[in-house]
């Protein structure tokens, strides 16, 4: 099945990323075309669209732009390039294959605002990235797309680049606003601002992912309709997904909303292939690691919202982690819960001690000295961290990492409780010492 | 008639049965219904209400961050209840909360188990055990154990973060009340968290200490025991400790809580006024009571003698005796001096450590029984007494009130005056109020200043004077360094100014104080201009209301004004107005001062001029201390020393820069036979021959207010009773003496030229420097930096130096050698040398009676 590609649709061409083939291949466009237009035309196109957010939350693209209190100046855009979740990497390949897509998106997202300088954060560890970005932009810059008067109009924009420090909280948004700002990467308590509101230096701050910025030239140049008659009801256009783990062909795949199964995507010739040595399929993280885990008998869901959510989990940040029938589900469980305790920005405190103490029973479990009472503990812990222990979450942390690390606990021990118990029953001392780890 | 009669009456019952709601918007909490006003956090708002709400983090001088989640409570705003954090969240009309719910206990068990889990409950020899929130809040709302089984969190155990304060990280639960501290509210941001997850810690930079003058106030902030102070550290325990509450003797009035064990002064806290200090103290305050507890300190009357402890008149050493025979001795020195030159041949110098009523016992015992007006509490470093007299008074609070504006031109408060640095740094940070600088250096407060202007000293008084003055001709031509267009800006920000408040001092002391009230004048003209004194030493606000100034008597009134009635109050009082200490330095020098009295100061460490100081000791025939310590000057010429009890070991109540007199209370002893300072005024003036007619403190404080034309209301009980203290002046009485106007001191000379060789010498001061008190508290001592020369790195260049080299500093008067400090602060063409630093004085260069002093800086 093929579709049109909306957002990697230059991925074959290797030389995507210089202005040149980036021009001859339709870029800077839209551009042109919205410069042709009023802002509020271009943002209305994006409204018609109904692009969802793309970060993970899925809030309609232009309905956050439409949050900026009126006449208060300036404003800015912040594009949050610090993809850092396990099993990740659509954002780097944007990133990496069509920079120049990402900073034609910046622009037209702040014509249509009205926002004259936008901030480019990304990942710290995505040096190959970095370096792509900041070659695209000097380009951009000396063909005259950014800067003072673009093209000739009297649009003006500055983007400034920013690598961040390598820390995976700085992907929420108000930790990032943070960050941007030189202090530490911790989240800000929301409400009662909300980053449109008092975001960046306190003012009104617009903050989109990457691949959101990357649908917007399509949206512009085709107009918001036509991107909206593709994909599902309540998830127009396409997203990309990035799939790895135990399959043939992990990578990255643009798929059109509502149309294909999370079995095509993984099973399928066209994408991941299948698993690898012809194994069967154990469990799935349909959208990162905070994800509650999808089993074989998810596999025909649609890859759509609305479908995902329902079904008690969500495509997130476009991530999808298959384990095979091998997979040592406290193993797995444990990698995942290590991941956010690690990446605890340590505010608060349940996310701070509570994530740890999750890792260390586990870690615990798995060294053969696991208690049968620490099942029940694993529970309440998490319960003390995500009240409930409910999906969507509930917290009791500022932001949704502390949940994250429960989530991969609540799954794998409703699913696979015989193989904590199996880690258990076969420890060979079943009171520990005080003090030992 | 009778109709509208019960119509009347009707109404009236309607009116009682349903009384008006309270302001603000109705809530609810655990099902009964409160009114709070909006915008209150709902944490402050339920405790209110009577439902305490745990917390650790929250602190209601900082900005919530919602981090410790300790104080979640169940709140329904409409949309089914959840959990929120109080501390973020304000009341709004029709919340619902419940502080006691299954939902709210459940996190508060869940939070504590949280907090509990890595936190080493070593609390048997842990400095806050029995005073730790977190103790505390376990026994009411926590899990009764743990079912963590692991390992805890290890790190090194105590490390040094500054000089004064410990940190073990082990302890620490990460309420970021420290840090925050450390940025908000000190403006020090040398603390911070570091490292993530569960291996976030609090820590200073490397090789960049938390060496913040403030840093004692992390300790007494911090919920746990992760935080504490080298002076107190194992010292005591908490429920051993006896405390009063009482007013720290600094121009602030600080109020603090002094606890005690076994007579031993062992902490300060910070008591959070609103009016003055918000529970915030400086280092050199908040351990300041080890100079009280010192083993140097003064325990019985000393004379002169031989080095075999005999008494002699002639002797080198200072010998112990008892107080019949040193105050024997002193009434015959008194007599002689009054019989054989008159009063006037006694002085008295200094005043500023002692209580109101202590001053107000040596103001009368000088002027009314010895008839003496050589009395002065400054020493030749502050404003002259009857100007800070008859200022008009502000407040703290109508200065940092939003919207008003503050002209600095004194000293840096950072260095000087701790706690109002900190009230106006908030005020300036926060509620937008408009700081005016006109400073020679930049000081602590420059960065939050809305304009800052680099006055080069002798020219304070011609800026002051033209951007006071509607006149734009003034302004057309630079004054020195401050450019039209800054004098312009100025003029143009004091025209728009809501409420002015000046903080009035001296900037420099090799500035001549004639300059600086040449600019107190200029501001006085202005509408709605009040003042602040910015004097630094002790109760030196008391001692000029309670008359130790030439020519002033108690209740900011002058001998001129209200002598005859001080005449009738007291007996007599002095027949001609006397000398300031430089006057009284000067007639004793040339021998005219027969018995010279240091009330606790040390003019060869502090007046300007110590070649005078040194001389008028060496000249007076008899000089007598009264002081809790062997200073220089006591060292130097005492022949009798009268042992004096110290702040912590007196009762008696305190003036501070507004005016506002608040108690000191005794906590402890005094050491030996030492006295209070009014006890020996007392007991002197008996053996005179005359009785002032009091016996008590109290009975002191009410003859204040039967005499004072200031202090009207301000009797004891008043004093006693007044939480946040009382403003002066209180009730004007017309059946007393009216204020008076201060004497124009003239236009000063004009300053010389400015040659592009010199430099202008500006002497300031720091917060910790050799004085006497800090040099006795073992913790603080060392902390004064060494004695330097301070210029810009722009001068540095032009002058071929380097930091760290030595230099010759010149001036038309002497020539000193010091070495180099890179100072970023220090305006160009501007030399700075602190006052009082180890290693240096300065004091030699200052051209004494000149307006200002030009120095040279050539290399060596």
């Amino acid at each position: 099945m093929t579709i049109e590609m909306i957002v990697t649709k230059r991925f074959d061409n290797l030389n995507a990323h210089e202005i040149d083939e980036y021009e001859a291949t339709g870029g800077y466009q839209a551009l042109r075309k919205a410069l042709t237009m009023t802002p509020a035309e271009v943002h209305d196109e994006v409204r018609t669209a109904s692009l969802l957010g793309r970060g993970g939350a899925g809030f309609p693209a232009g309905v956050k732009w439409g949050f900026c209190p009126p006449n208060v100046w300036p404003r800015y855009l912040v594009v949050n390039g610090d993809e850092s979740e396990p099993g990740t990497y659509k954002d780097r390949q944007l990133l990496e294959r069509d920079p120049h897509q990402i900073i034609e998106g910046c622009l037209l997202t702040c014509y249509a605002v009205g926002l004259s300088q936008c901030f480019l954060y990304i990942r710290g560890e995505m040096a190959h990235a970095q370096e792509r970005v900041a070659r695209a932009l000097n380009q951009a810059y000396a063909a005259g797309y950014v800067g003072k008067n673009i093209l000739g109009s009297d649009f003006s924009v500055d983007i400034v680049l920013h690598w961040g420090a390598g820390a995976y909280i700085v992907g929420e948004e108000t930790a990032l606003i943070e960050s941007l700002e030189g202090n530490r990467g911790m989240p800000r308590l929301k409400p009662p601002f909300f980053p449109a509101a008092v975001g960046l230096y306190g003012k009104p701050t617009i903050v989109n992912n990457v691949e959101t910025m990357a649908n917007i030239p399509f949206i512009v140049e085709r107009g918001g309709d036509a991107f909206a008659a593709m994909g599902a009801e309540n998830s127009k256009g396409t997203r990309v997904f990035a799939v790895s783990g135990h399959v043939n062909n992990p990578g990255v795949f643009e798929v059109e909303f509502g149309t294909t199964t999370f079995r095509d995507i993984i099973m399928g010739d066209d994408y991941a292939g299948g698993i690898r040595d012809g194994k069967s399929i154990k469990a799935y993280i349909p959208g990162g690691a905070s994800a509650p885990w999808f089993y074989e008998e998810h596999l025909d869901i649609p890859l759509e919202k609305t479908t995902v959510d329902q079904a008690g989990s969500m495509l997130g940040s476009g991530a999808i982690v298959v384990m095979d029938e091998d997979t040592d589900m406290v193993k797995a469980c444990h990698n995942v819960v290590r991941f956010f305790a690690r990446e605890s920005c340590g505010k608060c405190t349940p996310c701070r001690e509570g994530t740890t103490w999750l890792e260390r029973i586990l870690a615990r479990i798995l060294a053969g000295q696991g208690r049968p009472s620490d099942l029940s503990l694993l529970m309440e812990v998490s319960e003390n961290i995500s009240p409930g222990i409910a999906w969507p979450p509930r917290q009791t942390t500022i932001c949704p990492l502390g949940p994250s690390a429960v989530s991969p606990i609540a799954s794998a021990l409703e699913r696979f409780r015989d193989e904590f118990e199996a880690y258990i029953t076969l420890s060979d001392r079943r009171v520990i010492p005080v003090g030992a780890a | 008639m009778t109709d509208i009669a019960d119509a009347e009456s009707e109404a009236e019952g309607v009116e009682a049965t349903e009384p008006e709601p309270p302001p603000g918007v109705p809530f609810t909490v655990n099902g009964e219904q409160f009114y709070a006003e909006p915008g209150r956090m709902l944490i402050d708002a339920c405790e209110d209400a009577g439902a305490y709400i745990p917390r650790f983090c929250y602190h209601p001088r900082m900005k919530p961050v919602g981090m410790c989640r300790m104080c979640l409570v169940e709140v329904d705003t409409g949309r089914g209840p959840g959990l929120q954090p109080s501390c973020m969240l304000t009341v709004s009309e029709g919340m619902v909360v419940d502080t006691e719910s299954e939902a709210t206990k459940k996190a508060q068990d869940g939070v504590l188990e949280l907090l509990l889990i890595n936190h080493p409950l070593d609390c048997p020899v842990c400095d806050k055990g029995g005073e730790c929130p977190l103790q505390d809040q376990t026994m009411s709302y926590g899990p009764g154990e743990s079912r963590f089984v692991e390992e805890k969190r290890h790190f090194e155990k105590p490390i040094p973060i500054s000089d004064t304060v410990y940190l073990d990280r082990e302890r620490c639960i990460l309420c970021d009340r420290c840090t925050r501290f450390a940025k908000e509210v000190a403006g020090d941001p040398l603390i911070h968290f570091m490292d993530r997850g569960n291996q976030t810690q609090v820590n200073t930079f490397p090789e960049d200490p938390f060496s913040s003058y403030f840093s004692g106030n992390t300790v007494q902030i911090c919920p746990v025991g992760a935080l504490t102070a080298k002076p107190y550290r194992f010292k005591a325990r908490p429920w051993d400790l006896n405390e009063i509450e009482s007013t720290y003797p600094n121009p602030m009035g600080d109020r603090v809580t002094i606890q005690s064990s076994r007579n031993e002064v062992l902490r300060y806290l910070g008591v959070d006024s609103d009016a003055v200090n918000w529970s915030w103290l400086a280092d050199r305050d908040r351990f300041s009571f080890e100079a009280t507890m010192h083993d140097e300190r003064l325990t019985t009357p000393l004379v002169r003698g031989d080095s075999l402890g005999n008494a002699s008149d002639d002797g080198d050493e200072l010998v112990a005796t008892t107080w019949s025979v040193a105050l024997t001795k002193v009434v015959e020195a008194l007599e002689d001096a009054n019989n054989n030159a008159g009063p006037a041949s006694v002085a008295v110098i200094g005043g500023a450590r002692l209580t109101n009523e202590s001053q107000y016992a040596w103001a009368r015992l000088a002027k009314g029984v010895i008839g003496t007006d050589n009395v002065d509490a400054q020493l030749g470093d502050g404003l002259p007494g009857d100007v800070v007299a008859s200022l008009p008074r502000g407040t703290i609070e109508r200065a940092c009130a939003p919207g008003s504006t503050v002209v600095l031109m004194s000293g840096d408060p950072k260095e000087e005056l701790g706690t109002l640095y900190i009230r106006l740094r908030h005020a300036c940070a926060e509620d937008g109020v408009k700081l005016i600088e006109l400073t020679p250096n930049e000081t602590g407060l420059t960065r939050y200043a809305a304009l800052s202007a680099r006055v080069r000293p002798g020219d304070i008084g011609a800026v002051a004077a033209a951007i006071t003055s509607g006149d734009t001709a003034s302004r057309e031509k630079a004054i020195g360094s401050v450019s039209s267009a800054e004098l312009d800006e100025l003029a143009a920000a004091l025209a728009g100014a809501g409420p002015i408040t000046v903080i009035a001092g001296r900037t420099s002391l090799a500035d001549h104080a004639a300059l600086s009230v040449e600019a107190i004048n200029a501001f006085a003209g202005l509408d709605d201009a009040v003042f602040l004194p910015g004097l630094r030493r002790g109760n030196v606000n008391g001692a000029i209301d309670m008359g130790l100034a030439p020519e002033l008597l108690p209740g900011r009134t002058s001998l001129d004004a209200a002598g005859s009635w001080f005449a009738e109050q007291w007996g007599s009082v002095p027949a001609a107005p006397g000398l300031d200490t430089a006057g009284i330095l000067g007639a004793a020098a040339t021998g005219r001062i027969a018995v010279l009295v240091l009330l606790g100061a040390d003019p060869l460490a502090d007046f300007p001029d110590p070649e005078l100081a040194q001389q008028a000791l060496d000249t007076a025939d008899l000089v007598i201390a009264v002081d809790p310590f062997i200073n220089s000057s006591v060292a130097a010429a005492a022949d009798i020393v009268l042992p004096a009890a110290s702040f912590g070991e007196v009762d008696g109540s305190h003036t501070n820069l507004e005016g506002r007199i608040s108690p000191i209370r005794q906590k402890v002893t005094p050491p030996g036979t030492a006295r209070p300072d009014w006890m020996i005024a007392a007991e002197i003036a008996l053996r005179l021959g005359k009785d002032m007619g009091f016996a008590s403190v109290e009975e002191i404080a009410d003859q204040i207010a039967a005499v004072s034309p200031l202090h009207t209301d301000a009797d004891a009980a008043a004093i006693d009773a007044a939480i946040d203290g009382l403003v002066v002046p209180l009730v004007e009485d017309p059946s007393r003496p009216t204020r008076f106007a201060w004497r124009d001191q003239g236009a000063p000379e004009e300053p010389a030229s400015y040659d592009s060789y010199s430099y202008r010498l500006v002497v300031d001061r720091t917060m910790y420097d050799a004085g006497t008190q800090t040099a006795h508290c073992p913790s603080i001592a060392g902390l004064a930096p060494d004695g330097a020369v301070r210029i810009n790195s722009h001068e540095a260049s032009r002058l071929g130096i380097d930091a760290g080299s030595t230099v010759r500093l010149s001036s038309k008067r002497a020539s000193i050698e010091c070495t180099v400090r890179i100072d970023e602060r220090i305006a160009r063409g501007t030399a700075t040398v602190a006052h009082n630093h180890p290693g240096l004085d300065v004091r030699s260069l200052i051209e004494v009676g000149e307006p200002v002093t030009d120095v040279r800086i050539e290399t060596v």
